[in-house]
């Protein structure tokens, strides 16, 4: 096959995987909103203490005391699958069947134009979204409950990938001899990644203050809210969510800080510095430190909690600021967008 | 924390609610520092607290803060440090504003004193919250695991089991042993009554990853500042079969660090034999070589290398980039004196991505009057439907050049120093300089003044653009950015907790072995992960505690 019919078949690819992302977004959206997996949330939330109360007793069972494990069935949820079960199950369905696409549009990108598919804005957008997606399939393996948040995790995804696909689309083409080197593909990939793994803190951390709002409004009110205003209750325990956004930024941060420093290392050897006060260099640093911030905030007294939270957003910002406006307004040494 | 709907998710909590014993053990997980005690004397309680409030982790945080709001200018604003020409177009179009964001070092934010004071206090802030820290560790690395707490039940991990086939003592050695093969640190310790207990902690490195990582932090900073003390970059435009050596006259510009001397700077000497530039069909370059003849040291052997983006040349202390190229037009000129200056050649620099180039070639010794030529050199010209010439691919297929010759006084006698790039505008305004005709000239092509003055357009040569850097502290910079990486991995993927087992005889009436276990556990972080580690180590336990001690 040629070239170019390659690269068409990316596009080809890359457009299912958006689709099948953005039904999966509506299928695990559904799951969400008519489901009862909010109950067995709360329920779990309650239970596990319990739990360990039994095994603290002696029981011989040692029972499940960590949320990742099956959470006990609610009373009232039937057992045969109901329609939002059947939404969940059909959207991680297509989430995996979007992932294995989208990893088949990335290689062939990377074959078609015989070296990493990542050297511009385009495919730069569609690795770290790819990324992003398996980050979550893994945060998926661990903690099965948290499946309905795949769309909170597709929607930005989606958008991501839609804006890759049109406004910083670039062709299939041969790099400038700057961006020839090995480094290309450790350093690129490790930034890729690290924006990928961030991304999914983020929707975490954004649900995490959602739910510490709603647990503060069902303090105050001390009803059962209506359908739409219990969506916030309806999602995983605070802690939960505060625990993956951290686990994920804990496993994030070291390749990040890996990425910048692959990209110093091959500044050295590319324009004789190691560095150099580069936009995006300094970008770079300055989401770095920011979730530097974040991780010492969420070890200190008074700041865990939602400030740790509003410095995780504001690291991701960065990282978004750093890749959409240094990439494409300011011009520097990283000036290899392929936008023209 | 205020959002925690189960209490077992926070170590903290619980470290209050547990008992007087466990309090001391539980607390001391964490190697944060005991508060200092305040002296007796009140005169140094200010300095104390400025010293803690310093080293405190929220200045910490506040000052990381400050440091990410402080480099943002530096990198939106046009900075001295990377593009000179741009800070005063900037200024000259905000005259208002600009000149009081350059009083507030704005484009200079790398090397402002306020940027330096937020980074100096940081590092302060960073080794007066090390050194104590480093000092816990090291006791704590000697230190045994402590004593069991009264209450496991209180603990975030707990359970308890009864064993019928051993005594205490030997369950307890059974568990230390299995512990100890699972590179847990073991003690085991005996209480009234026949109780035993075993005390077991694991994770030590993520302190050691976490004070891995800030001491290379450290060291990395220290390095960096070093480097640029004692390092130095010089850049130069040789052309090809010309060469330089490596004195600070030589080149184009120079940037050495405020601790470098004239001795300091390597000998050496290298030479253009050949630049090369290749390009796809679409007219991006594919590679660009410099092949060069250098020798090391005063008088070492010639050696052959060539230079590549990406591929500096290294040799002992010193690195040779190859940044850029560009072309260099040549002309034979004929002054009406009859003086022939044969293929004079200058560097012109390119425009655009097509290397439209722009330079200026200057003959003082032309007569009766200077000659100048300045203007454009297109390695493929084509001439737009206005008429004017511009280049469309950036090799050398047909080469043209748009001159304008000038007559008169170049001005170089003044003493002021002249960009080589152009001629000097100020005399062509106060009339000592004067154009005298513009052309457009093929190879060989030649033009005749009405003076008699004939200029021929003889050809080109390639220039590259190279950059020597030295910089001493350079590998102490990367072994410590390793050790960062290092440090980070280890810190952000072990977690410390610990074990604690009593074993208590039970009530003789009820048969000689029957012994109760009591297990207990204490995650400093990810709580979530040790519980499924507590569960197995009690089911390893309790299933398997028959495993004989001294296998290891």
């Amino acid at each position: 096959m040629g070239t170019t019919a390659l690269a068409h078949l990316s596009n080809t690819l890359y457009a299912f995987a958006i689709v099948a992302y953005a039904v999966a977004m509506i299928s695990l959206g559904a799951e969400y909103a008519y489901g009862r997996r909010g109950r067995v949330a709360r329920t779990s939330a309650v239970a596990a203490p319990e739990a360990k109360v039994l095994v603290g007793a002696g029981g011989p069972d040692v029972t499940a005391t960590s949320d990742s494990v099956t959470p006990p069935t609610d009373d009232d949820a039937p057992r045969d699958l109901n329609l939002a079960e059947r939404f969940g199950r059909v959207g991680v369905a297509l989430l995996i069947l979007g992932a294995l696409v989208h990893a088949a549009a990335v290689s062939i990108r990377g074959a078609s134009v015989d070296r990493v598919p990542w050297g511009n804005m385009y495919e730069f957008t569609s690795v770290a979204c790819l990324v992003a997606v398996v980050a979550f399939l893994v945060v998926l393996i661990r903690q099965p409950k948290l499946r309905f948040l795949g769309g909170f995790v597709l929607l930005p995804v989606v958008v991501l990938m839609f804006l890759g696909g049109t406004v910083l689309y670039a062709q299939a083409e041969q790099l400038v001899p700057a961006l020839h080197s090995y480094w290309l593909a450790i350093h690129v990939s490790a930034a890729a990644v690290g924006t990928g793994i961030f991304l999914v803190s983020s929707v975490g951390t954004i649900l995490y203050l959602v739910r510490v709002h709603a647990d503060k409004v069902a303090v105050a009110e001390g009803t059962e809210p209506s359908r739409v205003r219990s969506l916030g209750s309806r999602l995983p325990s605070a802690a939960s969510l505060d625990r993956m956004a951290y686990r994920t930024v804990a496993f994030g941060f070291p390749l990040y800080t890996f990425g910048i420093i692959c990209g110093a290392i091959w500044a050295e050897a590319a324009w004789g510095k190691y560095w150099s006060w580069d936009p995006k260099e300094t970008w770079a640093l300055i989401t770095w430190v920011i979730y530097a911030a974040y991780l010492h905030a969420r070890a200190t007294a008074g700041w865990k909690g939602n400030k740790a939270a509003v410095i995780n957003l504001i690291g991701f910002t960065a990282m978004i600021f750093n890749f959409f406006v240094i990439n494409i307004v300011v011009s520097g040494l990283h000036s290899y967008a392929g936008l023209n | 924390m205020t959002t925690v709907d189960d209490d077992r998710q926070d170590p903290q909590r619980v470290d209050t609610s547990v008992g007087t014993v466990a309090v001391d053990s539980v607390d001391s997980l964490s190697t944060k520092p005991a508060p200092p005690v305040m002296p007796p004397g009140r005169r140094f309680a200010w300095a104390i607290r400025g010293w803690r409030w310093l080293t405190s982790m929220r200045t910490a945080l506040v000052l990381l803060f400050l440091l990410a709001l402080g480099v943002i200018p530096g990198s939106l604003l046009p900075q001295r440090s990377l593009n000179p020409q741009k800070v005063d177009t900037y200024l000259a179009a905000h005259p208002t504003l600009g000149p009081l964001m350059d009083k507030l070092s704005l484009f200079n934010v790398f090397g402002a004193p306020w940027f330096a004071a937020i980074y100096i206090l940081l590092f302060v802030s960073l080794i007066g919250c090390l050194v104590p820290r480093i000092r816990v560790h090291a006791r704590a690395l000697r230190a045994q695991p402590p004593k069991a707490p009264r209450h496991f039940h209180r603990l975030p991990e707990s359970t308890s089991y009864e064993n019928t086939e051993a005594g205490p003592r030997e369950l307890a050695d059974r568990a230390a042993a299995t512990l100890r093969r699972g590179r847990w640190r073991v003690v085991t310790r005996d209480e009234a009554d026949g109780v035993v207990t075993v005390s077991a902690e694991k994770g030590y490195l993520r302190e050691t990853g976490n004070l891995l990582f800030h001491i290379a932090l450290t060291v990395l900073l220290l390095a960096v500042a070093a480097g640029r003390l004692w390092g130095y970059t010089g850049s130069i435009i040789v052309m090809d079969g010309n060469g330089f050596c490596n004195t600070v006259q030589q080149y184009d510009s120079f940037n050495p660090g405020e601790l470098v001397s004239g001795q300091s700077i390597a000998p050496f000497c290298m030479t253009l034999n050949k630049f090369s530039a290749t390009y796809d069909k679409d007219g991006t370059a594919s590679s660009f070589k410099g092949d060069i003849t250098y020798t090391e040291g005063v008088s070492g052997p010639q050696k052959h290398d060539v230079l590549q983006v990406n591929h500096p040349l290294r040799i002992e202390g010193l690195r040779l980039y190859l940044l850029g190229h560009g072309f260099a037009p040549t002309f034979t000129v004929k002054d009406p004196s009859g003086q022939v200056f044969k293929n004079v050649s200058a560097p012109f620099l390119p425009q655009d991505s097509a290397y439209s180039s722009q330079g200026a070639i200057k003959l003082p010794d032309a007569k009766p009057k200077q000659i100048a030529i300045d203007g454009l050199f297109l390695p493929t010209a084509a001439e737009t439907q206005k008429g004017v010439l511009t280049s469309i691919w950036p090799q050398a297929t047909a080469p043209k050049v748009a001159i304008f010759a000038y007559e008169g006084n170049l001005g170089l006698d003044s003493g002021a120093p002249q960009s080589v790039y152009s001629i000097d505008r100020d005399q062509l305004a106060n009339g000592a300089l004067k154009q005298v005709g513009r052309k457009n000239l093929g190879p060989n092509q030649s033009y005749k003044l009405a003076d008699g003055t004939t200029i021929t357009f003889t050809g080109y040569k390639e220039w590259a653009s190279l950059q020597v850097s030295r910089d001493p502290a350079q590998t102490i910079v990367l072994i410590a950015a390793g050790c960062i990486v290092l440090g980070l991995v280890l810190s952000m993927r072990l977690r410390r907790r610990r074990l604690w087992l009593r074993a208590t005889p039970g009530d003789p009436g009820q048969g000689e072995h029957r012994t109760v276990i009591e297990l207990g556990g204490l995650a400093r972080t990810d709580a979530g992960v040790f519980s499924d580690e507590f569960r197995q180590i009690t089911t390893r336990l309790r299933d398997k505690p028959a495993e004989p001690d001294g296998e290891d």
